[in-house]
């Protein structure tokens, strides 16, 4: 393990919950293990409620708000205590601060929801902004193209954090896609739904970005990555998809 | 009608939206003195492919005589007032000039199809966007500005505003009452409907001359 | 056939229909880097939005006292005001018009809400010849197709088609690919029409109630001449379009040029208060106009829907819509496509209607965040789709709610609240899941067409987690 950042801003908060989301537990444990790990390097106590599962977010988006509901409210009891919760995602972390109120609204536990969505941060905007994570990179020179997820954009407002991160990295060579902040087509149930308008919107996102010649993809969502990490693979295509916390870890441990 | 209109507005009334929203002013003054405004004037206008001159209270129909001849337009068009008779007395010898004095119904075929280029007067300016602001009437009808393929217009520069809001506080129009029609022109006609791509003159004046009058 | 299935026939063609698809990014990307080099500064924009939308919503809430003052003002002013509940009444109001005043031709102005009424069509009918004069709208009108967008309404048409189209009714004009010659070819056409149209019909983009002034937003001047050319001028619009105050106007205008085109000003805009008086030489002897409910007093009744009714037709929303530039304006199959199609038909015509236009959005929010009056578009469209397959309890204006409800949809759901609520159950599926993963199924229907299968990992990070030390508390 490196040396980075062995002392954290005195106003980081000690201890945060861990919120990773039901995609990175099944799918993509290493980007969530990743992210914890940097938290933890910077000095933070990350804990990871075990009870935890998902956020909602699939149902409500898909117009099932009661299964949504049901299933947020199993997550409340995972956060008993005051501390920031820390999600590797846009879209759910999204959903916690700015969908739960409305899903909880004139529910009896509204105010416990509120407080949750009032604490709860995107990974690289805790980051940033809390943590002032400094990085060693200790990687091979790469080129990379950044693909901000729409909630990160434009929900939570954190595209740049993500951008800030890697450009602490001094090997890496950042590309830009055309059509950066144009959405990758997966939107959730959507791909499924309308899996060809899904199909034609990351046909197009794959060529912006493998015209960019970039080795790897990065995006602060896993829904993003899997959308355009797998169609790039299912195109032959070896460019590599990786969550920003896998592959900050990476280059930095 | 009526029975429409009444139940229209019980529904509006019966669901009143509770949200009473702060009015916000909506921009500060620019400060622009009067180079500044004839400049950004100046700048807007041409943007859009629009012409502009400066000229002087004595020139300025001379100016548009000698225009009318350099683009060999032969037949202008002018109304009633000081603007049409300046540039009756200057530009005679140059064009062939008519005066619009009976109901277009009596000559539409004409206008649509005789005349070269209308000379009117202009209300006031907008510095920011580069417009014109016409008030039509009797003297000087709606359709000269629109249909002859060129239109000069004359405007004096102390009748620059920076903007329209601007215009209309100091000019308080709502107070004073509005003209049968007002303008604003901002350039030739133009439209970008087939792909994208702007193309001038599509139905009004192909040209847009404005002399500003120092 | 369903809608959801005449939906996806319609998204089936338009996706086959690669020029079209070509012709829509190009145009979209222009107008989008158009609009961007408009608002260079963030700050300035927030606070010109936040003033638009004010405007907007005050004018939403002083509405009937807005409409009455206005129709007082104009009949002060010599404009007749007419008030039409639905579709058939507002054109029957027009043709009724048109009959006294004994007009045969009528030349419009762009108006998307006589798109709504079928006015057209209803006057074709009656035998009027009804030409429509925006040079977008005259090339569909030729093609005999809807608008596939509310501002450009051409704009699925390439230069090489509009030339063939001119060409093919026009045969004695000189074939030409060049948009300045065919921009010519328009204008002697319609120049004729002009002259000798006995009406003509424009849409509204404010109605001012302090002045009882119409105003009217273009660069072509076939506004401007269908609205002082003929002898009579009919305006529709529909309830929402009343502002409280000239001086309301300035901030709307700026906006939506800006927002619409990415121009700082149209080339004219033009306010109309009055027919022409005594002793003026041109205008319109009389002016009408026909105020539209069609289903938005009823939207107005929900706190949450009546945002849909501060839209002042810019089409931003659909310029940045990426679905929207994947199939195009027709593949929605209403009057309004796009983003606020998706938000506005559903309650105007209801869910049972045309519900399924909601599935296509991914809630990028790219349409929320332009919108230059802040509708919340994203919210409003998940919230149409939680209508959609729930009937539900509450108070709703809308229609059809709980239409787009199916039993193997809501069963699965099902399934994935029993998963989800239950920590101890999750666990159980996860260790399934990643214990057996070699079952995993390598085809997933529409997903395995464009992409690989994601696959469970070996371990959950629950577990991995554990054995790097991270406790649970």
């Amino acid at each position: 393990m490196s040396s980075n950042n062995e002392n954290p801003p005195e106003a980081a908060p000690q201890r945060i919950y861990f919120f990773a989301t039901c995609l990175i537990d099944l799918l993509y444990p290493n980007a969530g293990l990743a992210g914890m790990q940097l938290l933890r390097r910077a000095g933070v106590d990350v804990v990871l409620p075990e009870a935890q599962t998902c956020c909602g977010q699939p149902a409500f988006n898909s117009g099932y708000r009661q299964e949504a509901l049901s299933v947020a409210r199993a997550q409340l009891r995972c956060f008993p205590n005051d501390y920031p919760v820390v999600v590797p995602s846009g879209s759910c972390a999204g959903m916690i601060k700015h969908h739960w109120p409305e899903l909880f609204a004139g529910e009896r536990d509204e105010q416990q929801a509120l407080r949750i969505a009032r604490n709860t941060y995107e990974l690289t905007e805790y980051l940033v902004d809390i943590v002032g994570i400094e990085l060693t990179d200790l990687g091979r020179p790469t080129k990379v193209a950044i693909h901000t997820s729409c909630s990160a954009r434009r929900e939570m407002g954190v595209a740049d954090r993500i951008e800030r991160l890697v450009g602490q990295l001094s090997a890496v060579d950042v590309v830009e896609q055309e059509r950066k902040a144009e959405c990758c087509g997966f939107g959730g149930t959507f791909a499924v739904k309308q899996a060809d308008v899904s199909g034609a919107m990351v046909k197009d996102k794959t060529a912006a970005l493998k015209a960019t010649g970039a080795d790897i993809v990065v995006s602060q969502d896993v829904g993003c990555l899997m959308n355009i990490g797998g169609a790039l693979d299912h195109q032959g295509d070896d460019t590599k998809a990786q969550h920003i916390a896998e592959f900050l870890w990476d280059r930095t441990s | 009608m009526s029975k429409t209109r009444d139940a229209i507005l019980r529904r509006l009334r019966d669901n009143r939206p509770t949200d009473q929203p702060l009015p916000s002013p909506y921009r500060k003054p620019l400060g622009w003195d009067s180079e500044q405004r004839i400049a950004s004037f100046t700048e807007r206008m041409r943007a859009v492919r629009g012409d502009v001159y400066r000229t002087t209270p004595a020139d300025w129909a001379r100016t548009a005589a000698k225009l009318c001849e350099e683009r060999g337009l032969k037949q202008a068009l002018v109304g009633h007032g000081p603007i049409a008779d300046q540039f009756v007395a200057d530009a005679s010898d140059s064009v062939d000039i008519r005066r619009y004095a009976q109901p277009v119904e009596e000559w539409k075929p004409t206008l649509f199809r005789a005349v070269d280029v209308a000379v009117t007067g202009c209300r006031a300016g907008l510095a920011e966007s580069g417009s014109l602001v016409l008030w039509p009437d009797r003297n000087e009808p709606r359709l000269m500005s629109l249909v002859p393929p060129v239109h000069i217009a004359v405007l004096d520069a102390t009748r620059l505003y920076e903007n329209f809001a601007e215009m209309l506080a100091v000019e308080q129009w709502a107070a004073g009452g509005m003209p049968t029609n007002a303008l604003l022109i901002s350039g030739p006609s133009k439209t970008a409907d087939i792909e994208q791509t702007l193309a001038y003159g599509i139905h009004g004046p192909k040209s847009l001359i404005t002399l500003i009058v120092e | 056939m369903n809608q959801t299935e005449a939906f996806h026939e319609r998204i089936d063609e338009a996706l086959h229909n690669d020029q079209m698809r070509r012709n829509f990014r190009s145009a979209l990307s222009g107008i989008q880097a158009k609009r961007e080099q408009q608002f260079p500064d963030d700050a300035q924009l927030q606070a010109l939005r936040e003033q638009a939308r004010a405007v907007r919503a005050n004018a939403l809430v002083k509405q009937p006292e807005l409409l009455e003052q206005l129709e007082a003002k104009l009949t002060e002013n010599g404009i007749r005001v007419h008030w039409a509940e639905n579709p058939e009444q507002a054109n029957q109001i027009i043709a009724d018009i048109l009959d006294a005043a004994t007009a045969k031709t009528v030349v419009k102005g762009k108006s998307m809400v006589s798109e709504e009424t079928g006015l057209n069509t209803y006057l074709e009918q009656r035998g009027i010849e009804v030409v429509e004069s925006d040079l977008g709208e005259f090339i569909i009108q030729l093609a005999e197709e809807p608008p596939s967008h509310i501002v450009a309404p051409a704009i699925h048409k390439n230069r090489q088609e509009v030339a063939q189209l001119f060409h093919r009714f026009y045969p004695d004009l000189p074939y030409t690919e060049d948009i300045n010659q065919l921009t010519e070819t328009a204008r002697q056409i319609l120049r004729d029409k002009f002259a000798h149209a006995d009406a003509g019909i424009s849409g509204v983009n404010f109605a001012v109630a302090e002045t009882g002034t119409l105003c009217l937003v273009e660069n072509e001047g076939n506004g401007r001449l269908s609205t002082t050319a003929p002898r009579v001028h009919i305006a529709i619009t529909g309830i929402e379009k009343v502002v409280e105050k000239l001086s309301d106007v300035p901030p709307l205008l700026e906006i939506l040029t800006k927002s619409a085109t990415g121009q700082p000003i149209t080339t004219y805009f033009n306010m109309i208060s009055r027919p022409r008086q005594a002793g003026e030489l041109d205008g319109p002897q009389a002016v009408h106009l026909v105020l539209l409910d069609n289903g938005r007093t009823r939207i107005k009744v929900d706190e949450q829907l009546l945002d849909t009714l501060r839209c002042i037709r810019c089409g931003t929303c659909i310029n940045y819509c990426p679905v929207y530039v994947q199939l195009g304006g027709h593949a929605y199959g209403t009057v309004y496509p796009g983003p606020i199609g998706i938000a506005l038909e559903p309650q105007r015509l209801g869910i049972d209607q045309v519900g399924s236009l909601t599935s296509a959005c991914t809630l990028c929010g790219a349409c929320g965040q332009v919108c230059p009056v802040e509708i919340p578009l994203p919210k409003l469209i998940n919230r149409l789709r939680a209508e959609a397959v729930n009937a539900g309890r509450e108070a709703s204006p809308l229609i059809g709610r709980g239409a787009l409800r199916n039993k193997t949809e809501a069963t699965s759901w099902k399934l994935w609240r029993l998963v989800y609520a239950n920590a101890f159950v999750y666990r159980l599926f996860a260790l399934a899941a990643t214990r057996l993963r070699w079952l995993t199924p390598k085809k997933l229907g529409g997903w395995t067409r464009y992409r690989s299968a994601p696959k469970p990992a070996k371990r959950t990070l629950n577990e991995l987690a554990r054995q790097k030390g991270f406790r649970s508390e």
